[in-house]
């Protein structure tokens, strides 16, 4: 395991290949929970947080269970029940330990069992056969892609509250024109080369 | 049972992308040639329709407080089944749709269908709905696909009629930003307002009808 994967990877993720605007996983929360930049951010770390430990949980549970025994046809099935119990267990633990993380993120955790970026990652971890580190690394830095896009359109939306917009792109339509603009910014970062 | 206005619902009134504003993912990202919304749409619908027709079977059965793990078992199932069909015997559309097939595990028009309708009704209605809710998730990604094709490519049709489709317009006159990330969110987006422009018209009236009483 080399440096320049790992950032290359990294990279990849935040910008080049961002969830929301280059693959499209995780737009329901993107949409719906970027009314203002506080709880874009508190999506945006729990995010974070669920998409690495679910990266760590489903790489050994593939590698070493479904694997060895011919499973493989079982990946959704299995990942998804791994992602829900994981979200649920998080859920418990930061209540009874960590209850100022836990008034801070808990809202969005039960919102994250229906992220699809959380269940992309982990399908795209399988697909392209990232090893642990590697894989771990691609679910962190995806988060954080997640984050920079909820936040940047976030704090778009707040100022957007005092535009006037045509009555019938009023709420949701004017906040995909606005996501499409952010997509258009991302574009530039599409065949950006780090090595070589 | 309103048959009739279950159809309108799925159509227009609760329509799953316009209005519910569910799955929204899938639709932005598959909707580039017509073939892969066609193969989509039917994908969901057929899962939609399957999975409401065995939770409403089960409802009585299904313990409240674990009712939605027991949905997502049920849905992951289902998708499985037809993953793995399309794979066999559609690759090409497995490999095109690649992701977005195991995806539709997390789309929240399936989840959003058991918890909304199908915990509540009965069997026959539960499956009406689903293909009702269905295909107008498909008319939608149908609609999606021809503006995006023809404005990003100059096509009609790639895939279903003959694998480059019928040029329409030149190829150069293509604006390929619309066959990007960025066509989805302003075709979306447009075609949004306009269904928000009509569905609110009728509202209107009524309103100037209470300020002129």
């Amino acid at each position: 395991m080399d440096w320049q994967t790992l950032i290359t990877v990294a990279m990849g993720a935040i910008l080049i290949n961002n969830f929301i605007f280059a693959q499209f996983l995780g737009i329901c929360p993107f949409m719906g929970v970027s009314k203002s930049t506080d709880t874009a951010s508190g999506m945006g770390m729990a995010v974070i947080f669920v998409m690495g430990l679910a990266s760590a949980v489903c790489w050994p549970i593939n590698h070493f269970i479904l694997e060895p025994n011919g499973l493989v046809f079982m990946q959704t099935i299995v990942y998804i029940l791994v992602i829900a119990s994981l979200v649920q267990f998080i859920e418990m633990f930061l209540q009874k330990a960590m209850p100022s993380l836990y008034s801070a993120l808990g809202v969005y955790l039960p919102l994250i069992t229906t992220n699809c970026a959380v269940l992309g990652v982990v399908l795209q971890n399988t697909q392209n056969s990232y090893g642990f580190v590697l894989s771990v690394v691609y679910g962190v830095t995806g988060g954080v892609g997640f984050l920079l896009a909820i936040y940047l359109f976030a704090a778009v939306r707040e100022k957007l509250e005092f535009a006037e917009v045509p009555k019938s792109f009023e709420g949701f339509p004017v906040a995909l024109v606005t996501a499409g603009l952010l997509a258009l910014c991302f574009m530039g970062f599409s065949g950006l080369k780090l090595f070589g | 049972m309103n048959v009739k206005k279950q159809f309108m619902d799925g159509l227009i009134h609760q329509n799953p992308v316009t209005v519910q504003l569910l799955g929204m993912c899938s639709v932005l990202a598959i909707t580039t040639t017509l073939f892969n919304g066609i193969g989509m749409g039917l994908s969901v619908l057929v899962i939609l329709t399957l999975s409401n027709i065995f939770i409403s079977a089960l409802r009585k059965v299904i313990p409240n407080k674990i009712r939605i793990a027991c949905f997502i078992v049920v849905i992951a199932t289902f998708v499985t089944v037809v993953d793995l069909a399309l794979q066999a015997y559609l690759p090409d559309l497995a490999e095109s749709l690649g992701l977005f097939i195991p995806l539709i595990v997390v789309n929240c028009i399936i989840l959003g269908r058991a918890e909304g309708f199908c915990y509540k009704n009965g069997v026959a209605a539960s499956a009406v709905d689903g293909v009702f809710q269905g295909l107008g998730y498909t008319v939608v990604l149908i609609v999606m696909c021809v503006i995006r094709e023809f404005l990003g490519g100059g096509t009609f049709g790639t895939g279903v009629l003959g694998p480059d489709g019928v040029r329409i317009l030149p190829s150069h006159f293509a604006a390929l930003g619309m066959a990007l990330p960025v066509g989805g969110f302003l075709t979306l987006a447009v075609i949004i307002a306009v269904m928000q422009y009509f569905l609110n018209k009728p509202k209107k009236a009524e309103k100037k009808e209470e300020v002129a009483k």
